[in-house]
């Protein structure tokens, strides 16, 4: 990328933004309101293993707005899904333990919660999606018990009431027949199903973010698209917040609006979906998306991010990315522990010579 | 019904699937190729059912296709349309209930025991979960090895340096050897794969979601690495996926399979840039796309995927088309073949309702 086209797309932007509010139909991304109702700062969670201290989140700050979708994009072991633990304050106590940072959720700090109060947020003004459906229903209890407890327990209805409300639950996922479906057990639906209830389960008690940490991953794609736009049409209704988690840019092309990439515990790079797909900066979300066959098109040979993602606990001094950026730089330069830096509005970049091509344009933004 | 059925069987090559005779040329041929299973077993005495009915599931149902030397033959559908069962009938982990499979022109069923480990021999698989199909108690020298301890008569010393040979050529190192899988990451594992796979100079290779499990960077290294190895050493593969991105990235032909049939076949390019049959138009219209300004309108299909127990006599999807299916057509009654679009190699199942009309075609259009 050049910085021809960079400075382009950066003046073009006033114009995008005008376009993408006149479009009425764009999937989706017409629910944002401007009430922030989670920001994040500066969460860092750490575990200690034999190896050493592993610091699996490591200064992550975001925001969430009303009705926004975030995607928080990476490889395994990214950081990603401790994040949404660590949201959820699920993180298993020892070996880790989050060690600074506010998570701000409707103008609590979740963090300063005792465990019983915790208790009440979670399942209510927080729910987790989790990624195999298969796993996350016990098999011994039946739909209407697992669907109902979240909501005895944060509404406290019992009997017929709680029945009513179950099925409600599944028919707001439309799950056909509900209220034969609720007396089924797991096993008698099929994968999509499944995720439905999971789903059902997490906005029964109408939570204002949903954490969905790669709810689709086992899915058919048919079933895929549909469960996708379910989740869409349910944050339309509710003005939900939803937190993707994921690594593939497929769904943060469909579902986001705005997307965080992690690297090693940190967020290299942050920016509206367009923004990240027309004029990434970072060499590791622009590896990220050319890595990506596309259907759309024959591919030529695909990009591939050399190396491995590093180990947690050995992480390289500095910028963590530049034992695998292709750019050229010295040592120097690798070592010094890049910052995030807004580089346009609303584009957050970790301004690095060792993988940022365009350095020198932003390096007065930063003093090393 | 029953009549056809036999024609068929003559008939090894039918002509309206465009498969040329048996010949040297291609590594696999299938042909009509079925495989049903009975579930609800009915109580029956000398043959005769007296007690309840005996349920078939037609998870493969007449497929027959071609795969040629050194490409890459791709089936794509839903879980349960019956490819997987297509691989490891190819794989002779299962039996055929009818139908052949060539090999190089040769069947298979009429094979002598020494050429039908020859067979074994060049026809390899790799799995879809790297956790999974590796043997957590077994070093790689052990897992990559195996195949040459049983297969050839090569000294201990020739397999070691075999192994290692293979593990370099997968991208690993040679004194990762001693290792155990658990010391592997998923992307290793799936070399390790890889290698097995490549110990006995394969000329086939089923591919059965090589990388559905990986890391999205780890993918791109795992399809080039194939890419690069088919190249290599002209390897052929048979490519099961559901993303139809990684089919387009890595195919020469593509199927389309529903309910066990293979709806639309042919040069990839021609079923991407042209898909004919609505179920095809409705899983690309599905599929996730490569950039958020490209918006495409879903189909949905009625109704969830259907039950293989039992499918319907004739067009197995009638009961899935948005469109009205008139029951007096002979397709409503008898399966329907494939007929060729335009000259071109492709071809897909016409029936009335089968065919996307100009509203249901989806245009893969890209940045």
């Amino acid at each position: 990328m050049t910085t021809k086209s960079k400075s382009k797309s950066v003046k073009s932007k006033p114009t995008k933004k005008s376009k993408q509010e006149s479009q009425v139909a764009d999937f989706g991304r017409k629910t944002v309101r401007d009430e922030i109702v989670l920001s994040v700062k500066d969460l860092k969670t750490q575990f200690t293993t034999k190896y050493g201290t592993v610091k699996a989140v490591d200064g992550v700050s975001f925001d969430l707005k009303k009705g926004e979708t975030l995607g928080i994009v990476g490889e395994s072991g990214s950081g990603k899904s401790v994040t949404s633990l660590s949201l959820m304050r699920l993180v298993p106590q020892p070996p880790g333990e989050i060690v600074d940072g506010e998570v701000i959720l409707n103008g609590r700090n979740l963090l300063e919660l005792s465990e019983k109060e915790m208790t009440e947020v979670r399942g209510g003004e927080i729910s987790l999606i989790l990624q195999d459906p298969m796993t996350a229903l016990n098999p011994c209890f039946s739909i209407e018990n697992q669907v109902g407890e979240g909501i005895s327990i944060h509404q406290g209805d019992k009997g017929k009431n709680l029945f009513e409300k179950v099925v409600d639950a599944l028919k707001s996922v439309r799950i056909p027949a509900a209220d034969q479906r609720a007396k089924d057990y797991p096993h008698q639906l099929s994968g999509g199903m499944r995720q439905r209830v999971v789903g059902a389960i997490g906005i029964s008690s109408n939570p204002s973010v949903i954490i969905a940490d790669e709810p689709t991953t086992s899915l058919d794609v048919t079933i895929q698209g549909a469960y996708l736009r379910l989740l869409k049409q349910i944050q339309e209704e509710t003005g939900v917040g939803i937190i993707f988690i994921t690594h593939d840019f497929g769904i943060v092309a469909k579902m986001c609006d705005r997307v965080a990439v992690m690297y090693a515990g940190r967020i290299v790079e942050s920016a509206d979906v367009r923004t990240i797909f027309n004029n990434p900066l970072h060499e590791y979300t622009k590896a990220l998306i050319e890595s990506v066959p596309k259907l759309e098109q024959k591919t030529g040979r695909l990009t591939q991010i050399k190396g491995q993602p590093p180990a947690l606990w050995d992480l390289p001094e500095g910028d963590s990315f530049a034992p695998r950026s292709t750019l050229k730089f010295t040592e120097k330069d690798a070592r010094v522990r890049p910052e995030l830096v807004e580089v346009a509005k609303g584009h957050f970049v970790q301004l690095s010579r060792s993988s940022v091509k365009d350095f020198k344009k932003y390096a007065h933004l930063v003093d090393y | 019904m029953a009549t056809k059925e036999v024609k068929n069987k003559k008939n090894i090559v039918p002509k309206e699937l465009g498969c040329t005779t048996p010949t040297k040329d291609s590594i696999v041929q299938v042909r009509n190729l079925r495989k049903h299973y009975e579930v609800n077993k009915a109580l029956s005495i000398f043959g005769k059912e007296i007690l309840g009915k005996t349920d078939l599931l037609k998870a493969v149902d007449n497929v027959s296709f071609d795969v040629a030397k050194g490409k890459t033959f791709g089936l794509v559908g839903e879980s349960g349309c019956g490819k997987t069962t297509t691989g490891k009938l190819i794989l002779q982990l299962e039996k055929p209930t009818e139908g052949q499979i060539f090999f190089q022109g040769e069947d298979i069923s009429k094979l002598s025991a020494a050429g039908m480990a020859e067979y074994r021999k060049s026809v390899q698989a790799v799995f879809q979960d790297p956790w999974a199909s590796l043997n957590p108690r077994m070093r790689v020298k052990d897992i990559v090895g195996e195949p040459l301890q049983i297969a050839t008569t090569m000294t201990k010393e020739q397999i070691a340096k075999r192994v290692g040979d293979l593990l370099e050529e997968v991208g690993l190192n040679e004194y990762q050897s001693n290792f155990y899988p658990h010391e592997f990451s998923g992307g290793q594992r799936q070399r390790i794969g890889i290698a097995r796979a490549l110990a006995l100079n394969p000329k086939l290779i089923i591919l059965d979601e090589p990388v559905s499990a990986l890391d999205v960077s780890i993918r791109a290294q795992i399809m080039n690495l194939l890419v690069d190895l088919q190249n290599e050493h002209d390897l052929a593969f048979v490519l099961i996926a559901h993303n139809l991105a990684t089919v387009r990235y890595m195919c020469h032909k593509t199927a389309v399979m529903y309910l066990g049939v293979i709806q639309e076949m042919g040069d990839t390019e021609a079923v991407f840039t042209n898909p004919q049959h609505i179920y095809t138009n409705a899983l690309m219209s599905a599929a996730l796309p490569s950039h958020p300004d490209i918006d495409r309108d879903e189909i949905v299909l009625p109704g969830e995927v259907v039950s293989p127990i039992n499918p319907p006599d004739g067009d197995v999807f009638q009961t899935r088309t948005p469109m009205k299916v008139d029951q007096k057509h002979e397709y409503a009654s008898t399966r329907p073949p494939l007929v060729q679009v335009g000259k071109k190699d492709h071809w897909v199942v016409k029936t009335p309702w089968s065919i996307a009309d100009k509203d249901m075609k989806v245009k893969l259009e890209g940045k």
